[in-house]
């Protein structure tokens, strides 16, 4: 529209620059002082709606969006792939055009198919933001991500993140090794030859056992790893990825004192982690969730806050 | 936006005199310090609350709980800001039942006050709620009054009013402009 900023989408993180990412993030530390008020609401999106496309399950990330945007004061509307007219057969387009048309003011859309964000970015004359999109990207979640270790580490330039497990089919992956990367971090990953990716860029350390990636790392990022891999022939049994590279308390202890233990969730206890890492003080995984809704309210108001104005 | 420099309105002593004396007003009208507290709204109404703090120091020998403010997502003209960065708002504790004296540098139409004072009020329900500024130059667009006042400044609407302090510019001056040039 003339005269009007020109709509943004949030596709992945690395159409954001850095100068932008870092300003994100410092918006993030304002909201997460919002999350902790006895009043957990700013006026600041009153009277914009945001609509939750989720055609895959998703209750943290659906939850979260959904929070966010209540803290700000925009109302917020589910849809969500199996209670709706997709079962009819409804289009992406056709839906996305509906929404649009009952004057929502952003979308954001969880999919299964790597780049239906894009085509819905392209379709749409409002912000869309891609809450997961097949194997591809996850920006959101890898701004958390990076929010959450810049709290804990202070500076992140230098400091080395490990990406543990199924790289190949993290769409978290993908995106946190992109921004990672973009904030100067030494990224690595420790996974078995099936589930390395071909699009790892150059500079990513591989390792085959996660021991030999412990020592050198401040954080630890751990990916679920879905059962249903072994029978796809990814794995050959799952106590051999256990064996090498499960998270437990005795790679805890040849790791450094300060390590942070992370996982995007849902965890798989006694796979990927065991119960006692995931509940030790190096893990910051609730701490994941709790600014997760603080880093998502800064990407609404980063993307919603020009848009229909007076 | 342009800046060509009209005039300068006060030094760093008529800042420091208008401060100690705002300190002083502060305290008369409110008996003491007794269940103050000072807010700046940012991002150079922080400083100038620090400095009111320390020259109530000097008179009563009171530490007054120090707060700031950032009331970016109370703006009535969020949709008009180049990407904000938000900050912090810290308040020493719930606000409930204290008096508080929000800070400012520069009070105009009105509308930051509005927000700010639509931020305090999810902090707890102040006893009472007053407003400090360094300048007022007029032109107000709400039904708001400071209750202390640095220097009146009577303005145009097309002049701009620029408080400089040491902690946020490296020195202490205001100065009036425009922002062009004026024609004649």
């Amino acid at each position: 529209m003339q005269g009007k900023r020109e709509k943004r989408d949030l596709l992945d993180v690395d159409q954001l620059e850095l100068g932008e990412v870092e300003s994100l993030l410092e918006s993030a530390e304002a909201f997460e002082e919002v999350l902790r008020r006895p009043i957990k609401k700013v006026p600041a999106l009153r009277g914009k709606t945001v609509v939750n496309l989720f055609y895959e399950p998703s209750t943290r990330t659906r939850f979260s969006f959904e929070l966010a945007a209540k803290s700000l004061s925009a109302d917020v509307l589910n849809f969500s792939a199996s209670a709706s007219s997709v079962e009819k057969g409804e289009s992406l387009k056709d839906t996305g055009f509906t929404v649009q048309a009952m004057g929502a003011d952003a979308v954001v859309i969880r999919h299964p198919v790597a780049g239906a964000p894009y085509l819905l970015a392209e379709w749409l004359d409002i912000p869309v933001i891609n809450a997961g999109d097949g194997m591809h990207a996850h920006p959101t979640q890898a701004l958390l991500d990076v929010y959450v270790m810049r709290k804990r580490l202070g500076k992140l330039e230098g400091r080395r993140v490990t990406f543990v497990g199924d790289i190949l089919h993290s769409r978290v992956a993908r995106s946190g090794i992109k921004v990672c990367t973009m904030l100067g971090m030494k990224v690595a990953v420790a996974a078995p030859p099936t589930f390395l990716p071909a699009w790892l860029p150059h500079g990513v350390e591989v390792f085959q056992r996660l021991d030999d990636a412990l020592e050198d790392s401040h954080v630890i990022y751990l990916l679920r790893i879905q059962r249903e891999r072994q029978q796809q022939g990814y794995l050959p049994s799952l106590e051999e990825y256990v064996s090498s590279f499960q998270m437990n308390e005795e790679r805890l202890r040849k790791a450094r004192p300060d390590v942070l233990v992370m996982h995007p969730g849902p965890m798989n206890r006694g796979v990927e982690i065991t119960p006692g890492v995931a509940e030790s003080p190096q893990s910051v995984v609730d701490y994941q969730v709790t600014c997760g809704v603080a880093v998502r309210m800064a990407v609404l108001f980063l993307l919603l806050r020009g848009a229909g104005g007076a | 936006m342009g800046f060509v420099l009209k005039a300068r309105l006060m030094e760093e002593d008529d800042i420091k005199r208008a401060l100690r004396r705002i300190a002083h007003e502060i305290l008369e009208r409110n008996r003491g310090a007794e269940g103050l507290v000072l807010v700046g709204i940012r991002t150079r109404g922080v400083p100038l609350a620090e400095r009111i703090a320390s020259h109530i120091k000097s008179i009563e020998g009171v530490e007054v709980p120090l707060g700031s403010l950032d009331i970016t997502l109370y703006r009535d003209d969020i949709h008009r800001l180049e990407q904000p960065v938000v900050r912090e708002t810290s308040l020493p504790g719930s606000l409930e039942g204290k008096k508080v004296v929000m800070v400012d540098d520069v009070l105009y139409t009105g509308r930051s006050v509005r927000a700010a004072m639509d931020a305090l009020m999810d902090f707890g329900r102040p006893a009472r709620i007053q407003l400090a500024v360094l300048v007022d130059r007029g032109h107000r667009e709400l039904p708001i009054r400071a209750d202390y006042v640095g220097k009146n400044i009577p303005t145009s609407r097309e002049e701009i009013v620029r408080v400089c302090l040491r902690e946020t510019d490296g020195e202490d001056a205001v100065y009036l402009g425009t922002e062009r040039e004026e024609k004649g």
